[in-house]
Order: structure tokens, then sequence, then C-alpha cells
């Protein structure tokens, strides 16, 4: 268990910099989850706590320590990989000692602290087989036991499970925070699913084109994204951006001549403003038609089950707009529905900054 | 039956091997087959009649001592030139797959010796180290070692050692980068995450990983030993001084055209194919269950 800051952390490969001035204060015990589109610097930046990739600017510490120029195995640290990178000729049991026998740990301290592990990880069976004997699961949960038997103050994952299918996915998502919560060791997580960000972190970064966009509670930034790529990236479907004018005294948004829709009261500094609206798809409702109403002309529908996801246009705008409404089963092309959301549940951001206000 | 009444029979197969069968039959079956048959025939001094003695050449060859302590010296000989080879060739392809800055021209250094034919490689030892005229036989000589490989048979083993080690690394340096280069990277990090330092990792990842290729070479090293260096011998020592140098391959060349004795030549030849034989068997039967992960 340690505390890992991470303090203006900055990476370039030559001229270009990757990851521009990174700071997150990750407590005791804490699961941080590094989540962010392809290609975004996630695992540049674990890497870089690993000691696996160099630091071009800003410090690291765990646990009031400053690790920057220390080796991967003096940081004391543990890392599942994408590809689990698991020895392939070694058996289970081995590649689990194998960090252990390297601290001169004595023989009964290793079976010890392996045949834990393996309990604890249902790999009881399997310590003699060899990794490619292993199905997708079993050698993620090997992956996993590697890490656990040498104790150390943090856990490093870099997309653990986006090598398995979609069930074993959810299931291991669940060990995981199982896991998590009984050996409560400060963990690193990576990932650009945000389902998986949003069910595992206690805590989100949420990074973007290499810089850190918002760090919050999965709430926090469902809640109140700091800007329109974090209101954009988490949830799905994907939040309903809409441009809008802002009336004189703050309390409506005018989207077009003829639909206008009120707003949370606290907005009223803005007056007059051009804004980018965001409602999140299962934020809007079904309602009577009215003269604050959204008119949506339905352009397509799917069904889902408990809910349907309608995507239809409002009058003078061509984007397709997304609501996500239960208890509708049919419903034509080209119906009007009338929609509200509540004045709460809409969010304004600065078109130009893309920052909220 | 079912193939037959699907497809029709047609020639094009058959054309499309016939070079090969060809060339197999025109190139190997056909002289070894020549070997095998001229290695049971007893020709008089003069060559004008021959006997068929069957197993007579193979008798004479297996009692007489000179040819077993020709084995003994191949065995000595390709031993060396194997083990030197893999070994220099392994630690040049470590540091080579180290290497960040520069690897190109690293790397194409490394592989111009394998471009250079054997007898031109035998030339250049001979140069560099011809007791009157060489570098190096001249910079021993300053620091008080008297090298002259055309008296001392032990410094001929050694120049031909040394030349045909110097041939091969490069042949090896290449397939054994290709296999470490095979390694996904992931697994060095987590063994340097483990706590293994870079040579901890060297023998306890890489090298058990690169076993399959470390055999494959190894018996493609002992073949070239055996068989690809007659023409490094025959420019550095021609077998000498006083049949030193002499190995198996240089003893058929050396019986059969200067000695004249074809059978017992032919006798000596079918001996290296039927190693050839067993290595190229072995190697086949390891390959087939060297997938080990
Ligand atoms: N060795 C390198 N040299 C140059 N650029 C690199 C290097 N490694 C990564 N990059 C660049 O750094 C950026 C971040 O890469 P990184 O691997 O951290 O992405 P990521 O967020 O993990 O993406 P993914 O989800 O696809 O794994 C990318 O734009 C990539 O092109
Ligand atoms: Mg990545």
């Amino acid at each position: 268990m340690a505390r890992v800051l991470i303090e203006n952390i900055t990476k370039s490969y030559g001229e270009t910099e990757v990851l521009h001035g990174i700071n997150t204060d990750i407590q005791e015990g804490e699961f941080i989850v590094i989540v962010g589109p392809s290609g975004c610097g996630k695992s540049t930046l674990l890497r870089m706590i690993a000691g696996l990739e160099e630091i071009s600017s800003g410090t690291i510490s765990i646990d009031d320590r400053v690790v920057n120029n220390l080796e991967p195995k003096d940081r004391d640290i543990a890392m599942v990989f994408q590809n689990y990178a698991l020895y392939p000729h070694m058996t289970v049991f081995k590649n689990m000692a194998y960090g252990l026998q390297l601290r001169k740990f004595s023989r009964k301290d290793i079976k010890k602290r392996v045949d834990q592990a393996a309990k604890l990880l249902q790999l009881e069976e399997l310590l003699d087989r060899k990794p490619r004997q292993l199905s997708g699961g079993q050698r993620q949960r090997v992956a996993m036991g590697r890490c656990i038997v040498r104790e150390p103050k943090v856990f490093l994952f870099d997309e653990p499970l986006s090598n398995l299918d979609a069930k074993l996915r959810v299931q291991m998502r669940l060990e995981l925070r199982k896991l998590h919560r009984r050996l409560k060791v400060t963990s690193i997580y990576v990932t650009h699913d945000q389902v998986e960000a949003m069910t595992l972190g206690d805590r989100l970064v949420v990074i973007n084109a290499g810089y850190a966009e918002q760090i919050g509670t999965p709430l926090d930034l469902y809640e109140k994204p700091a800007t329109l790529f974090v209101a954009g990236f988490l949830g799905s479907p994907a939040m309903n951006f809409i441009k809008a004018q802002i009336s004189a005294d703050g309390k409506q948004a005018r989207l077009s001549d003829s639909v206008q829709i009120p707003l949370h009261t606290g907005s009223a500094d803005c007056g007059g403003k051009e804004v980018t609206l965001g409602i999140r798809p299962e934020h809007f409702s079904l309602t009577e038609q009215g003269h604050s109403t959204l008119p949506l002309t339905v352009d397509h529908a799917e069904f889902h089950g408990a809910d349907t996801i309608i995507y239809g246009r409002l009058p003078g705008n061509d984007e397709l707009l997304t609501a996500r409404l239960p208890h509708i089963h049919h419903i034509s092309q080209d119906k009007v529905l009338h929609l509200t959301a509540a004045p709460e549940h809409i969010h304004l951001f600065d078109p130009a900054s893309g920052k909220r206000i | 039956m079912l193939k037959r009444t699907h497809f029709k029979a047609s020639p094009l197969p058959y054309l499309l091997v016939a070079p090969q069968i060809f060339i197999t039959v025109a190139f190997f079956i056909w002289p070894a087959s020549q070997a095998v048959y001229q290695s049971m025939l007893l020709e008089d001094p003069f060559g004008l009649k021959s006997e068929f003695v069957w197993f007579e050449n193979y008798q004479l060859l297996f009692s007489d001592e000179i040819y077993f302590s020709t084995f003994l010296r191949t065995i000595v000989f390709s031993s060396l030139v194997a083990f030197l080879s893999l070994t220099v060739a392994l630690l040049l392809a470590a540091t080579a797959d180290h290497v960040v800055r520069g690897t190109r021209t690293y790397r194409t250094l490394l592989i111009w010796p394998y471009a250079v034919a054997p007898v031109v490689a035998g030339t250049i030892w001979m140069f560099i180290f011809d007791p009157t005229l060489g570098i190096v036989s001249y910079m021993l000589h300053g620091i008080g070692y008297e090298w002259n490989h055309r008296l001392n048979g032990n410094q001929a083993m050694a120049l031909i050692v040394l030349a045909a080690t110097w041939k091969q690394i490069s042949y090896n340096f290449l397939f054994f980068l290709a296999g470490m280069q095979a390694i996904p990277k992931s697994l060095i990090e987590a063994a340097a995450i483990d706590g293994a330092g870079p040579v901890r990792r060297f023998w306890t990842i890489i090298f058990p990983l690169i076993s399959p290729t470390t055999f494959f070479l190894m018996v493609m090293n002992i073949v070239y030993a055996f068989f690809d260096t007659f023409g490094i011998v025959h420019a550095v020592t021609k077998g000498g001084p006083a049949k030193a140098t002499e190995i198996l391959v240089y003893k058929v060349y050396n019986d059969g055209f200067i000695g004249l004795d074809l059978g017992g030549s032919a006798a000596q030849s079918v001996i290296l194919m039927l190693i050839v034989i067993t290595l190229t068997v072995i190697q086949f039967r390891y390959i087939e269950r060297r997938v080990e992960y």
C-alpha cells in the first residue's frame, strides 16, 4: 500500500511531446483508472510509473520517495500486461515464483506465498501447467498471481481484460474489484473502455491527447463533466451536444426560432452567450406537446428490451440526437416525439474552449 | 475415388515438380549412388581395370589408424568451430539486441563475412597470419611468440578453426538476432519488474526461449564444419603440416584425387554422407517437437 504522487509529468519522443504535464495524487489503497481513447498516452504514463519508460520531466514519487531514477525492480511495483507476458517456458508455479526467487526468498516462503495466491485465484489445479495450456481467463489470473505473490506497494494494469471475450471480461472485472477490496493495494489501471473505467475505479483520470481532462469519482465525472470531451467520452450512448443561445435573463436556451428549453436558474451570468448544450440520452423524457418541449422527428429506433434508443432530428438541425426512453416498443419513422429534459440535467459548455460553464 | 471423380488427372502437377525431381536425381541421387558403387570397387594402380570387392574398402578404412585419428581430429575441429562461432555470435546478438543507435551499420558489418567465399576467407586469414608477411605473426613475434603454422600443427589447427569460425559467425548471428527479436518485449519488461538484471534476464528468459534456434544452429554448424570448410583448409594449410589439419572432407579429396585411391575415397564420402543424413534426421525430429510454447 502506498501513495503515488505524479507531478507535472511530461513525455517526449524526440521532438513530439505526447504527455503534457499530468498531475495526480493517488491515495493509499485507491483504485485509479486512467482512461482515454487509443493513442492518448495512457500506456506511456503507466510505463513511466513502472520505470519502463524514461520520464522527460516532472517527478513520480511512491510513498514520498522520488522514483524517477530507480530501476523497475527497485520501485516495488508489479504490472499486468495486456498480453499477460507470462514466461512461456515456465510452469504456472515457476511464473509466480520467479520474482520471489530473484528476491532471495526461502523455498518454504515461496511455496507458501504461491499456494496462497493460487488459492485466492483458483489456480491450484493449474500450478504444473505451462502458459500455453491455459485459457485466456486462466492466463489472466496467473498474471495477477505473479503480481500478488510479491506483495508490492502498487499494482499496475495495462488493459488486462482487452484480450478476453465480453462475458469473461465482465466476470474478471468483478473478480478484480473483489480482489482489490480484499488486498487493498494501491492500483493504477489503464483502459480505453469507459464501462470498465466507471465500474472499477474509485476515481478516474480522463486523458485526451496527452492532457488530463478531468480527475474525479465516476459519479462526479458523470454528473459534472468538466469538458466537452469528458462529457462525450463517458456514458453510453454518448451525450447529445446541441448549439444554442442563452436568453438575456439566462433562464432559457434558444435552440432555434421555434424551440426553447428552460435552464437551471444558476446559469444567469452567461446571458446572451452562444453555448453548447449537453443532454444525456437517458435524461430525456416523453411529455405532452408544450411550448418548451423538443419536437424530435424520429429517424430510426433500436429496441434494447428494457428501453429503446431513438435517433431523430430537431427542426432546423441536421444532426441526429439520441434519446433513451423506457417502455416504448413500436415507433414509426417520421413520427414526432415531444421530449423534455430536467434543467439540472442540462450541461452548458463554452463552444470555444470546451470547458463547462 | 472421390478425388478421381472430382479432379481430372492432369499432367500439370507432374510437370511442375519435374525440375525439382530432375535436380535431385541429377545432382544428388545419381552421384550418391555412383559413390556407393565406387566405394565397392578396387582399382589397379594404373586405373586400367577395377574389381568389385563389396565392403573391403570399408573394412580397410575401419582398421586404418590414420582414418581413426582423422575422424577424431574432425570431431575436435567441428566442436571447436561450432562452440566458438555459437558463443561469439550469441554474445554479438545479445549486444546487438541492445544497441539502439547505428543498429544498421553494426548489423551490416557483422553480416558481411557470410558473403565471403570460404577460399577467400581462408586466403585472408592466411595473409594475416603468414609467418613472414603477416601482420599478426609480426605482432606475435614482437611479444615473443613464434608463429609458424606451416611447421606447427597446433597453430595450423588454431588458424583454420579461427577462419572457419569467423566465417560462420554472421550466419549464427542472424539467426540468434531474429530469434531474440521474436521474443515479445513485454516478457523482458516483466522480468525486469520481477527483479532480474540484464544478465539474469538473458540466462533465465532469453536463452531458454531461443534454445530451438541454438539447437538448429548447432547442427548446422557441425554440418558446416564437417563439409563446407574444404575451401578454407585447402587455401590455408592443404591439410598440413604432416596431416595436422587434415579433416575428413579434405582426406576424401587427398586420398581420391592426390592419392588416387578412388575406392577408399568413395567409401569415406559415403560415410560422410551417412553422417549428414543422420544429423538432418535428428534436426527434423527435434524441430517437429520444438514448439515449446
Ligand atoms: N517509442 C515511441 N516513439 C514515438 N512515439 C511513440 C512511442 N511510443 C508511443 N508513442 C506515441 O505516444 C502516444 C501515446 O502512446 P500510448 O501507447 O501511451 O497510447 P495508449 O493511450 O496506450 O493507446 P492504446 O489505447 O492504443 O494502447 C501515441 O501517439 C504513440 O504514437
Ligand atoms: Mg496502450
